[in-house]
């Protein structure tokens, strides 16, 4: 069986590189025959794919240790579905699962190719492919998950328990479409560039894929956040981690090009740069790929070691940016804008929302490398910790936030910025009495940093829901002008909200918590504000695959109980590896966290016990982006080929 | 406004944009950045004192004393020097004696280190890059046995009576 899978993988190796080189042939011939391999090529790969990951699962499923991969992270112990999400447990698994996934938009591509003119819609596959004969040569090379080792173990070495979550069945996969989606967006650009063809329709084609993209990424990170905080024990939701930035850097600079992308939408401006923004967007995919999978990071994501993989990545990504950027001097030039940019106008704030959206990428970009250039330089190992990224990614968010709350009063061309102001008034003037009002009635505090959080989010809340009023109230029918409102304003008004929930959380859960780390026997109690935390000892117990402490604690406040929290301690004797199990009591007012430190003496235990008001919120806000990103995605102006080609068809004309 | 004019404006807009992006990430890079040091660094001093940095070492066999609270001292050591670190909070789950680990925190007057944050990895073969590297400086190939992880020593652990 994993040589079926072994010998799929050679083979869309060989239909990736045909995939590549014939649509461009094809193009370069006006061959609409070879151009039309670009169809079939992204689709037979995506067949291969499918069943190269079909055998591994099975692989999995079977617990065949004859294979290196599957002993080295499976057990026969192991519950089923960690058996399945242990394909993507390791370096070479979660290699294919990225190749999938490439390939799955590349199949999806071409299933709607045929709104796409022949030429374009064969280089966007041919820029595909290229991407997937990097990536399959790199796996068939130095990670080829198909490995047979004689003799063959009797028992797998199991799945690191950290994985062993279910946060971490589905964090991997949507981060990863996420990343992956970007490639699209990225073989767009390409494609653009090389016809120098790059109208309205192209922007429509490409919007759609770039904010799916963007969804999964923003789902992912949100996961990946959520699965931290439980299973790390720490307590905390972002550590700004190089791991975290290396998903955070492509989010920030996409999130700029999906805005950038409606601005040459609408007013056929700002092409050169959305181009770029396409080009960075996925390069910095790739970066985190290499970052993540080169061994050069500490870290718990980091678990390839190998040098030759690093180097491969390293390469493979100069390549890529390289001959992106090299095309990119060379033909941007001609890629004119239908006119010019006023900077009050929405496209102008836009413009200016991307320069800071990408300035923090670039000071996350600063902050991640550095450490590792100075290191490869033999200078010195150091390393840059959370507030150097706090210091810098919250003067820069702030500014973002005010126009965010300003973006439904500023029209499209030319604006005035006092009548946008003057309009805004009464919400700003609101704005600021939540933010004096709200720190103190939630959390009896005047902190100004309290006060200037709550502002900004509600400003942001308020800002987004205003385009909708708007709508409504421009009919004499509300429930006709709800109605109407097209699903690309939902989508935007959702994820503004969710940004203002983010802003929200952030500003309380880092301000207000509170963390106590503790020592207590039987029947002592800690408290927290109001809360007593009451411990009552431990109790042994065994699981499927591990065995337990399970700590008992009653949480009370002033003398109402409020819950009864069991946060455990696991051993898992196939790794020997210890896991803490935090408990949690949650609402969305606030998070009450127990995690089990260790015992010391007889009876007496270290606990860790947090109070995290409004937590919940940033995930929240994550989720709302998410949806957000599939009202955005799912326009109905999207799918109207015909209008599309139309469109398409009379921009040919004038360009001609 | 021309539309040359325009297009400067921007370009301006950016640049300054960038430069104060650059110039707020590089202080606030200085302000933060916290530098990799050994036992034999801070035996031979070459680690400044009341800095923030981060100490990388083998937790010594058998040195590790609890005391009121969470308090806790132990030795780390690379195969050259030892040092004495005092501690107050939740050790990590694989802390262990023989285990590789990376403390944050301060030189003491005493030349102790103080630490307040304490990193291991899940892992108990892991041992930071840093450490491994700075290990192997000290003598061409290294056996630091005495300080060598045994599978399944999970004594400290918790679990396991």
């Amino acid at each position: 069986m994993a040589e079926i899978g072994h010998f799929a993988l050679i083979l869309a190796l060989g239909v990736a590189i045909a995939q590549t080189v014939l649509p461009v042939i094809g193009y370069l011939r006006r061959d609409s025959r070879w151009l039309a391999i670009g169809v079939s090529g992204a689709q037979t790969q995506f067949g291969l794919i499918v069943l190269a990951y079909a055998a591994l699962t099975l692989a999995f499923i079977y617990n065949d240790f004859s294979l290196k991969y599957v002993e080295a992270n499976s057990h026969s112990a192991l519950p089923l579905i960690y058996r399945l999400s242990a394909v993507w447990g390791a370096h070479e698994g979660s290699l294919l699962l990225w190749v999938l996934m490439l390939t799955g938009w590349g199949f999806a591509v071409s299933l709607s190719s045929r709104r796409l003119p022949a030429d374009i819609a064969a280089l966007v596959l041919a820029t595909m492919g290229s991407i997937s004969v990097g990536f399959l040569l790199f796996m068939l090379f130095t990670s080829n998950p198909f490995e047979r080792q004689f003799p063959v173990p009797l028992e797998g070495h199991d799945l690191n328990p950290l994985l062993q979550d279910p946060g971490l069945i589905i964090h991997p996969p949507t981060l990863y479409m996420g990343y992956v989606g970007l490639s699209v967006a990225f073989s767009f650009a390409i494609a653009a560039l090389i016809t120098g063809k790059l109208d309205v329709a192209w922007a429509r084609w490409t919007r759609p894929w770039t904010t799916t993209a963007w969804l999964f990424l923003t789902m992912g990170i949100t996961l990946g956040s959520w699965w931290a905080y439980n299973e790390l024990g720490w307590g905390g939701w972002w550590f700004w981690d190089p791991v975290e930035n290396a998903s955070f850097m492509p989010w920030l600079v996409g999130t700029a090009l999906i805005h950038s992308l409606a601005v040459t939408e609408k007013r056929g401006v700002l092409k050169s740069w959305t181009v770029l923004l396409a080009i960075l967007a996925f390069s910095l995919s790739l970066l985190g790929t290499f970052l993540v999978r080169s061994g050069v990071l500490v870290s718990v994501h980091a678990f390839a070691t190998d040098p030759a993989r690093g180097v491969f990545i390293l390469a493979f990504l100069t390549v890529v940016l390289g001959s992106a950027l090299l095309l990119y001097a060379i033909r941007a030039p001609k890629l004119v804008s239908d006119g010019a940019v006023e900077l009050m106008s929405r496209e102008g704030l836009l413009l200016l929302n991307n320069v800071f959206l990408v300035a923090a990428a670039a000071a996350v970009l600063i902050g991640t490398l550095y450490p590792l250039v100075v290191d490869a330089l033999g200078i010195g190992k150091i390393s840059v910790g959370p507030p150097y990224f706090n210091s810098i990614f919250l003067p820069l968010m702030m500014p973002l936030a005010v126009l965010v709350g300003m973006s439904a009063r500023v029209g499209w061309k030319q604006a005035r910025l006092r009548d946008a102001l003057w309009s805004l008034r009464w919400i700003a003037l609101g704005s600021v009495i939540c933010a004096v009002l709200l720190p103190f009635v939630l959390e009896r505090s005047w902190a100004w940093m309290a006060i200037l959080g709550t502002a900004l989010a509600v400003w942001v809340m308020i800002g987004a829901l205003l385009d909708v009023v708007h709508r409504v109230r421009a009919r004499r029918d509300r429930w006709q002008g709800l109605r109407s409102i097209p699903s690309g304003t939902w989508g935007m008004t959702l994820a503004h909200l969710g940004l203002g929930f983010w802003i929200f959380g952030v500003t309380y859960a880092s301000l207000f918590s509170v963390e106590k780390d503790v020592r207590l026997a039987p029947g002592q109690a800690a408290e927290i504000g109001a809360y007593t935390f009451t411990f009552q000892g431990t109790q042994h117990s065994e699981g499927v695959n591990y065995r337990a402490d399970t700590g008992s604690v009653i949480v009370e406040r002033n003398g109402r109980l409020i819950s009864k929290l069991q946060p455990e301690k696991r051993l898992y004797p196939s790794q020997g590896s210890v896991m803490t199990e935090s408990a949690v009591d949650h609402n969305p007012r606030r998070d009450l966290y127990v995690a089990l430190g260790e015992p010391i003496g007889d009876q007496d235990w270290a606990l860790r016990l947090y109070y995290k008001p409004f937590i919940r919120m940033v995930w929240f806000g994550g989720v709302l982006m998410f949806i957000g990103g599939i009202f955005a995605a799912s326009d109905r102006r999207y799918r109207l080929a015909r209008h599309a080609r139309a469109a398409a068809a009379s921009d040919a004309t004038a360009a001609v | 406004m021309t539309k040359r004019q325009g297009r400067m404006m921007w370009i301006g807009a950016l640049l300054a944009g960038i430069a104060l992006a650059a110039a707020l990430g590089f202080t606030a890079l200085r302000k933060n950045m916290m530098y990799f040091y050994t036992p034999s660094d801070l035996v031979a001093q070459t680690a400044p004192k009341h800095a923030r940095l981060r100490l990388g070492g083998l937790v010594e066999r058998g040195s590790v004393k609890r005391g009121d609270g969470l308090l806790i001292n132990f030795t780390l050591a690379d195969c050259a020097q030892k040092v004495q670190v005092r501690y107050e909070g939740i050790l990590p789950d694989l802390f262990r004696e023989g285990q590789g680990i990376v403390a944050t925190g301060m030189v003491a007057d005493d030349g102790s280190f103080r630490a307040d944050e304490v990193l291991a990895k899940h892992d108990e073969n892991y041992m930071p890059p840093e450490l491994a590297s700075s290990l192997k400086t000290v003598d061409g190939k290294h056996s630091c046995a005495p300080f060598k992880s045994v599978n399944g020593n999970v004594a400290s652990a918790g679990v396991v009576e």
